[in-house]
């Protein structure tokens, strides 16, 4: 896939609620071809910077540029929810949805949903209603929604957070496969093991702001901050 | 409790009979009702929806309003309805005041803003729920509404039974306006008052209990029919 | 699911035509509980093809229904309010009709004791001083203004009554219903009271007094003041009404053997 909308620019952002910054200043660059993780402790503002570069969050100052104009860049990104969002819908219509909404050929929806629900191994629970799903397979079923209409660059919000090993090890195994299909992915997690894993690109937050930015696994094995040091060991930093 | 027990031995040979009189009454209750829930929803729906979805600037007091509305008591409404229509009223050359129309006018005002508050209650739950995927999607506003209308169908026809059922049981509005003429505008509720005011208590029982069964009887066709609709697309 | 309701709604629609002509008269719920509508009304549509709308409600409304123009006549009985009405050229004469009579309708064995009473003054009376329970109108309907009247007639004021006098502020019914179940004294006209179903342990105990009589007249709304009241026909139904077919069916009606109205309209 070539991707037409990155890089992604972000300058001197800051975003504040009711008074509070919640992040800032950051001023970041990211380009195409990777899989970036940001990792950082609760409340450093991972979310909100996710939420930022998706442009769902409105911003207190500075500017998030793409290669396009920010409406057209919207239709080529996908977002994956943290407690993921199910439509009070059947499973096949869950898939179906987000080519509904740019009105895709009929061909085109039943093909994909066909193969998406297969690659999720939901293909014979297609006509369930997805909030009867468990867990692991709601989040699979979001994921899958989200690259249905084959995104450039997909956000995903600790996507494993709760799950079991081997709902965890299905998501980053579709993970992996977009991104070999060039999908530009960017993702927050928790789980050190994760980050390790898929990793390519490192961006560490501390209190709303960036604090050391990386390849891995360069990163892991030589983090030129203390704090990142301090997190990668397992401490607690405030 | 012999009333009660004579009440329900007249209800089961009026239905079974087929009475005439007690059809033509019971029809016109339904078309009465049925028109009514039908206008006030095609109203009260999207408002509901609308509310429950858009910031704007007098929102709550709209919120406000349609809560106080709903709390109007049906007497009032047929009063004003009633002085509108009046041939010495704003809309009297229109001749509709005693006929059904004046009476669905009534009903649609009484019941629009109960079905726009549970329409609105439902859809702010679902919207909280659908908020950050739809934003996500980059829906635009239609598809939004399209969105939670589809979805929060159930409780949307929860919403609409709830007004049938106000609309089907009141009296007080559509006596005034309706004026109970026989033949013209009389409907169950309206003969279960006069019964009742010629002491005909075992017939008055009838009509109630012919009233619920039709109540019951519209709320499990409708539940049937959404039950049975294919599986639809949005 | 729409399709079905829009498809159900537009049948019903469709099933709403108007018939033959039709009149509206605003008539009082004394009339119409006496049953003798039932009669009167197919004899009219089979004779004149008119087809009679019965509004029925109290004097005071029917009267105000006629200001408005929203009948095409009335048929009530309050003299006084009637020639007022057509004083104040709501409507264009007052045509008598026919009447009955009010009773006095209590608790069957009576305390006041005015069963034995020789007018009426003197049953209401016999009322006062014994104190029972006392249903009114209270609706500034035809039967509440003779009410009033009678209790002025023997002297007496219902304002200053003790709150053994209840007013409901009901129709004929549902008044005579709360007679009932309070045990209490009412009046009410003769017609009401015979075809009223639950009578429960009310009897009727005084009536005669040609103080008691209940005239009914026939008003047709002004057209000079309302331009859409259908005068024509408001004629052509007073006509009916004052021949000889309405004054055969009006002298026959009777309710358990009793007559109830007596016709007395005047030829023209």
């Amino acid at each position: 896939m070539v991707s037409t909308v990155l890089p992604l620019k972000l300058d001197e952002v800051f975003v504040r609620r009711r008074g509070k910054r919640l992040i800032g200043p950051v001023t970041a660059e990211l380009g195409p071809g990777r899989l970036t993780m940001i990792l950082g402790p609760n409340g450093s503002g991972k979310t909100t910077l996710l939420r930022v570069m998706h442009g769902v969050e409105r911003l207190s100052d500075g500017q998030v540029t793409w290669a396009v104009p920010q409406t057209e860049a919207q239709h080529h990104q996908a977002y994956v929810f943290q407690t993921p969002i199910m439509l009070r819908r059947t499973v096949a219509d869950n898939l179906r949805y987000p080519l509904q909404l740019v009105g895709a050929p009929t061909a085109e929806i039943t093909e994909k949903v066909e193969k998406w629900g297969a690659r999720i191994g939901l293909q014979d629970r297609m006509k369930l209603q997805a909030t009867r799903l468990s867990g692991g397979e709601k989040q699979k079923l979001a994921l899958a929604r989200a690259l249905i209409r084959d995104p450039q660059v997909l956000f995903l919000d600790e996507p494993c957070a709760s799950l079991d090993g081997a709902s965890t090890r299905d998501i980053e195994s579709l993970l992996t496969g977009a991104l070999s299909a060039g999908t530009r992915i960017i993702m927050t997690t928790h789980d050190l093991g994760q980050a390790r894993r898929l990793a390519q690109d490192v961006i560490f937050m501390l209190h709303g702001t960036i604090r050391e930015q990386g390849a891995a696994p360069g990163v892991f094995d030589a983090p030129s901050c203390a704090e990142l040091a301090a997190f990668l060991r397992g401490d607690i930093i405030a | 409790m012999s009333d009660i027990y004579d009440g329900l031995i007249s209800a089961f040979w009026l239905m079974v009979t087929l009475d005439p009189e007690l059809m033509q009454i019971s029809l016109r209750s339904l078309q009465v009702s049925l028109t009514a829930l039908m206008i006030a929803s095609a109203i009260a729906l999207p408002l509901g929806t609308f509310l429950a979805i858009r910031r704007f600037r007098y929102r709550r007091l709209t919120i406000s309003l349609l809560n106080a509305l709903m709390g109007l008591p049906p007497v009032v409404v047929g009063l004003i309805v009633y002085i509108l229509l009046s041939r010495s009223g704003p809309f009297g050359v229109l001749g509709l005041l005693f006929t059904p129309t004046a009476m669905i006018i009534a009903q649609v005002v009484i019941i629009t803003p109960l079905i726009a508050s549970v329409t609105h209650q439902a859809m702010r739950e679902l919207w909280a729920e659908y908020h950050d995927l739809l934003i996500s999607l980059n829906t635009s506003q239609g598809q939004r509404i399209r969105t939670l209308i589809w979805d929060g169908r159930r409780n949307l026809l929860t919403a609409a039974l709830a007004g049938f059922g106000r609309a089907i049981g009141e009296v007080g509005a559509i006596m005034i306006v309706g004026g109970n003429i026989e033949n013209a505008t009389r409907v169950l509720t309206t003969a279960i008052a006069l019964e009742t005011g010629k002491g005909d208590f075992a017939l008055a029982l009838a009509l109630g209990f012919v009233l619920i069964t039709l109540a019951i009887g519209i709320n499990i066709a409708i539940h049937w029919l959404s039950r049975t609709e294919s599986e639809g697309r949005w | 699911m729409i399709r079905h309701l829009l498809a159900v709604a537009t049948a019903l629609m469709v099933s709403t035509a108007a018939t033959a002509e039709e009149i509206r008269v605003a008539v009082t719920t004394s009339f119409e509980n006496s049953g003798l509508s039932q009669i009167l009304l197919p004899a009219i549509r089979e004779d004149t093809g008119l087809d009679v709308q019965l509004l029925v409600v109290g004097t005071g409304q029917a009267l105000r229904l006629g200001q408005a123009g929203d009948v095409d006549a009335i048929l009530v009985h309050s003299r006084k309010a009637e020639e007022a009405f057509v004083a104040e050229g709501s409507g264009t004469y007052r045509r008598e009709i026919m009447y009955n009579d009010f009773v006095i309708v209590g608790p069957e064995d009576d305390p006041a004791g005015i069963a034995q009473a020789a007018t009426a003054a003197e049953a209401l009376q016999k009322i006062v001083a014994e104190k029972p329970a006392f249903v009114s109108r209270g609706d500034d309907s035809g039967t509440h203004k003779k009410e009033l009247a009678l209790w002025s007639a023997a002297g007496l004021d219902p304002a200053a009554f003790d709150p053994w006098y209840r007013a409901v502020g009901a129709g004929m019914g549902a008044s005579l219903n709360t007679a009932a179940g309070l045990d209490a004294y009412i009046l009410a006209d003769r017609a009401s009271w015979l075809n009223f179903g639950n009578k429960a342990g009310l009897a009727l105990l005084f009536s005669g007094d040609p103080a008691l009589f209940n005239q009914y007249a026939f008003i047709p709304v002004n057209p000079e003041k309302h331009a859409h009241v259908r005068n024509d026909l408001a004629v052509r139904l007073e006509n009916w009404l004052t021949g000889a077919h309405a004054q055969d069916l009006i002298n026959t009606y009777t309710i358990g053997g009793e007559t109830l109205f007596t016709f007395n309209a005047k030829p023209e």
